[in-house]
């Protein structure tokens, strides 16, 4: 096994003993304590109502505008990392490279900010 | 049959201690630090906080512990029942592998992977996950309502953090988190980046649902959130996976800007005293600001959350991490990539 | 020993889940498994020590892209007996695409050879002696700056379509002015009224 999978080995291991910790947790108070469901307690909770509906509807597409958003600025970071601990070795090429590149995308930015996609109400 | 013993059965055994020692050691802190706060706050508001169970109270997280193991677990009927058990599991299983990089002292870390950096950012990004499952799977408006909320303010201020976690990698020249605490001997990152710190601690807050930016569990509102609909031990884990989770934000934070495990000053009586006290010292001192914040500031309303998102911590950090690359390249400060 | 035993695990994990994500009923299901494929697929890059790149798909995919999916599928009313309804009548049609993509495959990893003096030219940096991280900065920013910079631009162009596509103003609503807020005066809001004794005002 290389080094580099030595280092993983211990992280593969914790998840393992992470699982089975959380797992004795819940299926131990699961069996311990003594579970008397009823219909009421097993109902939504709606402050004292009856569900009227189904929760899970339609809402707001300026969620999916967050998370498309989201997914661009994070793919940026993702190409900000390797350039950031590198940059003593790319020189001025490089930095300008990536001046280019932030430059383009502070262009949609500035685009989405005029058009209003950053406004909540 | 001893080839075998060595080559697998005592590294493994020796892995397994070290997590132990990692584990052990949260879930005590995790418990305290529910006390601390109490103490905290109470002692803010002219109150005693807890003071009956045990010496000044102290015995109070076992109690409550005891008490949440002892309820009864309730699986609403309306709800997809293995996400909605899966969902607070989720949370503190990631709350806890992402110890697995820290660094408590010089050589002193479980994995010390080269990646570090990438793998905190990627396990924080992970868990937006946790809470939309809740809120999925509980089926009720609340719960839906607040993991909706919760979703697009941690994914909002996501951003913000991997910025400010390149402005410092730009002055260390590695991802590895043992690296950044040795570059910060001369001077820690916090003072000459000292806005981004300020950027970090405030999504740190918002990254971990915390006052006040504790919208997705507006008691007044959503009465908990994306939480609202558990009960007895799937409680406990989401209750604990928070708290492991702004112990973990408050390790990050000493990390990249507070000099880890590095004493105060590198002279006589501060460098007596061992890396791994200094560290939680950091800890504790970051916490407590944690705490501080939420007996002092109101909540925020979801509008003014989302501008100061989008709007000023991107594009200031955005802005930084040029100035900052500018400086470095300008003066030609920029730290030769540490190979290997 | 044990890399093989964890590379087949991981391997077994990953086909098992992708195909859960084409038969599983229910949608939400379905993306929760491919978060599953994706983290195997992230196990399987570190295993020949791409470790850059398997925290960049855990990061950008698990913790972007598949947020978004699930904002989706979880939270469009979609009804699916209606979607399963045309089922038959697309099959043929779904299939023969099937079909082609499949010979289009199969022509393509047939008649593929690797150079052979390709592997002796650009030799991959030996991982323990160089991060992968350092050996992608290295190369990415200078030698392949167009590839970089149209990246960039597709970048640019997604974020743009997303706000054409998606963002709709709404009448009606109230937002908050900051500066209108700070530069209210006492003079333009308050008023002050003599009111007379026994009178209403």
């Amino acid at each position: 096994m290389s080094d580099i999978l030595r280092e993983y080995l211990p992280i593969l291991i914790f998840l393992a003993v992470a699982i089975g910790l959380c797992l004795a947790m819940v299926i131990g108070s699961l069996v311990v304590v003594k579970q008397r469901p009823d219909s009421e307690k097993v109902s939504a909770y709606e402050c004292g109502f009856e569900a009227f509906n189904d929760s899970r509807g339609q809402f707001d597409v300026r969620f999916y505008l967050v998370a498309i958003l989201f997914i661009i600025f994070d793919l940026e970071v993702a190409f900000l990392f390797p350039w950031a601990i590198s940059l003593g070795g790319i020189g001025l090429f490089g930095f300008w490279s990536m001046i280019i590149f932030l430059g383009v995308l502070t262009i949609g930015f500035v685009y989405e900010w005029r058009k209003g996609a950053l406004e909540w109400e | 049959m001893d080839a075998i013993l060595e080559t697998y059965v005592i590294p493994t055994a020796i892995i397994l201690a070290q997590i132990l020692a990692i584990v052990v050691p949260l879930l005590v802190a995790v418990a305290y630090l529910t006390y601390f706060e109490r103490k905290v706050i109470g002692a803010m508001q002219m109150r005693k906080g807890p003071n009956v169970v045990g010496p000044f109270g102290l015995l109070q997280p076992l109690a409550d512990g005891v008490k949440l193991f002892a309820k009864e677990t309730i699986l609403p009927a309306g709800a997809n029942k293995i996400m909605f058990a899966m969902a607070p599991m989720l949370t503190f299983i990631l709350a806890m592998i992402a110890w697995a990089v820290i660094p408590f002292d010089a050589g002193m870390v479980l994995s010390d992977i080269n990646v570090g950096v990438l793998y905190l950012f990627a396990i924080s990004s992970l868990g937006v996950y946790g809470v939309i499952m809740a809120g999925w799977a509980s089926n009720s408006k609340y719960a839906f309502l607040g993991a909706l909320r919760s979703a697009a303010q941690m994914v909002s201020y996501e951003v913000s953090i991997g910025f400010v976690m390149i402005t410092v990698l730009l002055c260390v020249g590695s991802l590895n988190l043992s690296a950044i605490v040795e570059a910060q001997r001369t001077v820690w990152f916090a003072i000459p980046l000292l806005p981004m710190f300020v950027i970090f601690f405030v999504s740190a807050l918002a990254e971990t649902n915390r006052a006040p930016f504790d919208l997705p569990e507006g008691e007044s509102e959503l009465v908990a959130g994306y939480f609202v609909e558990y009960s007895s031990m799937t409680f406990a884990l989401f209750f604990l996976g928070e708290y492991a989770n702004m112990i973990l934000m408050s390790a990050i934070t000493v990390i990249l800007f507070m000099g880890g495990w590095l004493p105060l000053f590198d002279i006589a009586p501060f460098n007596w005293i061992p890396g791994p006290i200094w560290f939680f010292a950091k800890i504790a001192f970051v916490l407590f600001f944690f705490l501080w914040v939420r007996a002092t500031f109101p909540r925020y309303r979801y509008d003014q959350l989302m501008r100061l998102g989008w709007k000023v911590f991107l594009p200031f950090s955005l802005l930084w991490v040029v100035l900052t690359a500018g400086v470095l390249v300008a003066f030609d400060w920029v730290p030769a990539p540490v190979l290997g | 020993m044990i890399q093989a035993l964890i590379f087949y695990v991981f391997a077994a994990i990953t086909i098992a889940s992708g195909v859960m994500v084409v038969s599983s009923r229910n949608p939400v299901h379905s993306v929760l498994f491919l978060i599953l494929a994706f983290f195997n697929a992230a196990g399987l890059f570190v295993l020949i020590g791409a470790e850059f790149i398997a925290m960049i798909l855990v990061v950008v995919y698990v913790g972007a892209v598949a947020v978004l999916f699930l904002f989706v599928v979880m939270m469009l009313d979609i009804n699916f007996v209606e979607l399963r309804q045309g089922f038959m009548k697309y099959l043929p049609i779904g299939l023969l695409i099937g079909v082609v993509i499949f010979a289009e495959l199969f022509f393509v990893v047939t008649s593929w050879v690797i150079a052979p003096d390709l592997i002796t030219a650009a030799p991959a940096p030996d991982p323990n002696a160089v991060t992968n991280t350092h050996a992608l900065g290295a190369l990415l920013y200078t030698r392949y700056v167009y590839l970089f910079q149209s990246a960039g631009l597709i970048l640019l162009i997604a974020m743009i379509g997303a706000i054409v596509l998606t963002l709709r103003s709404r009448e009606g609503v109230k937002r908050q002015r900051i500066s209108e807020q700070l530069s209210r005066t006492p003079d333009e809001t308050v008023e002050v009224v003599k009111v007379q004794r026994g009178e209403g005002v």
